[in-house]
């Protein structure tokens, strides 16, 4: 029995050992198949370990082609800054997770680190914690709240997303208006929950009245989710004219139960998408028109702000200017609600005569 | 969930299950050891490859993320110990934070929403255990309706909103060291609190009656174990706890969002299960689970640190958790052949089970990297 016991041991230290190596190599660009060759390769780092060498931008959540995208952005910035850009974030959009991953960041004493939160008042104390080791934090896409970060890159006015989307489902609507519906993502996402009120505030407009906002369902950023929830709207208020999702998983999964269920030119879905997903839908009239920065832009722009930050050439003040590359100059921004930010842009329209310009 | 099944089948099978069952507790003696061995391993392998890891400021950092699992679990244990399971108890986290949330938002002293909280959770715990121990519904029936009812009553609460702007003295509780050391409240608080339950699971009669509804609930209440008693009271704790370890958790935050905590409950019973606890109820330790939790933590740290994505992060401890149930099936057919035909079955076997997980890394790492190329 003994001996079984010391068999079995070993091979689930095998196994285990064999695991982590192979974790290990594939995502270090170290090779480190074995403990004799890692042990040799641990002085070197710890050299490391005074000077930092990787900036690190942190999504929401993995395997969401709109951070994806951004991280296109974020490497061609990091090519012409001649820096290492990591792209790490959480399995899913979920604050536990995603403060577990940025405590090894910290950990590492990385560079700088770009956020998107998945919660702007969960990340605070985590955010002050990277700040206080002398990381700076630069948050894009969706903030955390301003006493834990430098400052925001902001990619528009929450005003200006929700105008142009009450303005977009205006037109698709029509002279008549007509019911319309919004297929948010979690019903705790800060940003879309800043557009919904936006979006609220604008159909109190005149020129709005004839648009009625019967619900706001939510999709959590899941494709199935956000498929079935559309097809519930579609059954529930017969009647509907536009749906606007703001969110890219929803209005591509949206505008595809459009499609499946047969309703194009009844039921119009607009919002915020990406070309590449939205392509086929802009074409097959689903989706005729629909609302975006651009998010590799974006994440071009994070890794120029926090690389200011990093080399000491702002100190992150009201009215700090620094040079992004292909973007210009910014210059940091004090605003009430948001705090220290920079502007990325407008947002942009994509249509039919637009969008094969567009490849991402 | 076969426990009754099983039950049946015994008289025939008597005797094999007698051997299995005999081989067994031999190996979950010795399962602790298991993971006292792979802690070291981690250690020792991370400290090679990482010269963060071995940090005491890294270390106080991340022990806390890992705190309102460890809380959840114990009495995760006890509930696991007699064959039953509570899926509803990070919505009951959710749940009660929420509600200490809404009232700090409607300006009410921080201590009694706090309390009003922990009294919430401890409501919850006793919905379950009226359900389970005087009812006597299914438990995994009544903690997957209790799972949803709990987070959509969060949802309830705060809506979309938050609860921000908690006060230093109660974010301590979170995001506080004991006394100037490096030692997390909420890690000092675990401590203490997994002595206690480890006391009471291993040197009390309320302890040996957990193992005896576990192992036999028709025989225990034969023998007088007031079962649905002790039944409704570990709920009742579970509520207790979930609910503290909601507290935590927004003081860990400083705020609170009803979603919060959303999918912790795997986590949890992953750790119990991966600590040698049987899903069946009857055998684990207190210790082994807390050693399982170490493990996982120092596991998790450790591949963090050499950034290697989550999602494969959660496939390592997925197949340790795997792996952990295939070992005592191996040593229970192991031991009911007779020694000298055994090795090169066992051998084979185990073999075959190392390259088929040994293909999956392989394809996992062949199409990221294709992925990546292609980008």
């Amino acid at each position: 029995m003994k001996r079984n016991y010391l068999f079995l041991t070993v091979a689930a230290l095998l196994v285990f050992g064999m695991a982590l190596s192979a974790c290990s190599s594939a995502a270090t660009e170290a090779p480190a198949a074995e403990e004799s060759a890692a042990m040799e390769e641990a002085a070197p780092m710890e050299e490391a370990a005074s000077t930092c060498s990787d900036y690190v931008l942190v999504p929401k959540n993995l395997g969401n082609p709109y951070f994806d995208t951004a991280d296109t952005g974020a490497q061609e910035a990091a090519g012409e800054l001649g820096i290492t850009v990591l792209y790490q974030g959480p399995a899913t959009a979920d604050a536990t997770e995603q403060i577990t991953l940025l405590n090894s960041l910290i950990a590492q004493n990385v560079c700088g680190l770009a956020i998107s939160a998945d919660d702007s008042d969960a990340l605070v104390p985590t955010g002050k914690a990277a700040m206080e080791a002398g990381i700076p934090v630069v948050t894009f896409d969706s903030a955390i709240a301003p006493d834990g970060r430098n400052f925001h890159v902001n990619q528009a006015v929450a005003q200006d997303i929700g105008a142009i989307q009450i303005q977009m489902a205006s037109e698709l609507a029509g002279e008549a208006g007509g019911q319309i519906a919004v297929l948010s993502a979690t019903s705790t996402a800060p940003n879309q929950n800043t557009w919904i009120e936006v979006m609220k505030e604008e159909l109190t407009k005149d020129e709005y009245a004839n648009l009625e906002l019967v619900e706001v369902v939510y999709g959590d950023d899941d494709d199935t989710k956000s498929y079935n929830e559309a097809q519930a709207l579609f059954t529930k208020y017969p009647d509907l004219k536009v749906i606007i999702s703001p969110t890219t998983v929803g209005v591509a999964a949206t505008a595809r139960a459009v499609t499946d269920a047969g309703l194009i030119g009844q039921v119009f879905v607009t919002g915020l998408g990406t070309p590449n997903q939205m392509r086929e839908y802009v074409k097959n009239g689903a989706s005729p028109e629909f609302a975006l920065w651009n998010p590799g832009d974006l994440g071009y722009l994070s890794v120029y702000a926090m690389h200011a930050l990093a080399t000491g050439e702002i100190t992150g003040a009201v009215g700090d200017t620094f040079s992004a590359g292909k973007l210009g100059d910014y210059t940091i921004e004090d605003d009430p609600d948001l705090g220290l930010n920079v502007l990325l842009g407008l947002p942009f329209i994509y249509n039919a005569d637009n969008i094969d310009d567009f490849d991402w | 969930m076969k426990a009754e099944n099983s039950q049946e089948l015994k008289p025939e099978t008597l005797i094999a299950e007698k051997a299995e069952h005999y081989s067994l507790s031999t190996l979950f003696k010795h399962w602790e050891w298991m993971l006292v061995g792979l802690i070291i391993a981690v250690v020792l392998v991370n400290t090679n490859l990482s010269p963060y890891f071995l940090n005491a400021n890294n270390l106080s950092r991340t022990s806390s993320d890992f705190m309102e699992i460890g809380l959840m679990m114990l009495p995760m244990v006890f509930i696991i110990v007699t064959g039953n399971i509570d899926l509803s108890v990070a919505s009951n986290m959710g749940m009660s934070a929420s509600f200490m949330g809404l009232l700090h938002n409607m300006g009410v002293n921080i201590w009694v929403a706090a309390l009003a909280g922990l009294l919430l959770g401890t409501l919850g715990g006793v919905l379950n255990g009226y359900l389970v121990g005087r009812v006597k519904l299914p438990a995994l029936v009544v903690t997957l309706g209790t799972y949803a009812f709990f987070r959509g009553l969060a949802y309830g609460f705060l809506g979309d909103q938050a609860a921000r702007n908690y006060p230093p003295e109660f974010t301590y509780f979170g995001q506080g060291k004991v006394f100037g050391t490096l030692v997390p409240f909420s890690v000092a608080l675990f401590a203490v609190l997994a002595i206690l339950f480890g006391l009471v699971l291993h040197k009390t009669t309320f302890g040996r009656y957990l193992y005896a509804i576990g192992n036999n609930e028709n025989a225990a209440i034969y023998s007088g174990v007031p079962v649905s008693k002790i039944k409704f009271r570990i709920y009742v704790l579970s509520g207790f706890i979930s609910a503290l370890a909601g507290l935590i958790l927004a003081a860990r935050f400083g705020s609170t969002r009803p979603d919060n905590g959303t999918g912790l409950e795997l986590s949890v019973i992953t750790a119990a299960v991966l600590g040698g606890l049987d899903i069946n109820g009857g055998k684990g330790t207190m210790y082994g689970a807390a050693l399982s939790l170490l493990l996982i933590g120092l596991l998790k740290f450790g591949m963090g640190l050499m950034n290697i994505q989550s999602q494969v992060q959660s496939m390592v401890v997925g197949l340790l958790l795997i792996i952990s149930i295939l070992l005592p099936h191996f040593v229970s057919q192991i031991s009911s052949i007779r020694k000298d035909r055994i090795r090169w079955k066992s051998i084979l076997a185990i073999v075959a089970v190392v390259l088929v997980f040994a293909a999956f890394f392989a394809f996992f790492f062949w199409s990221r990297a294709a992925v990546i190329a292609s980008v």
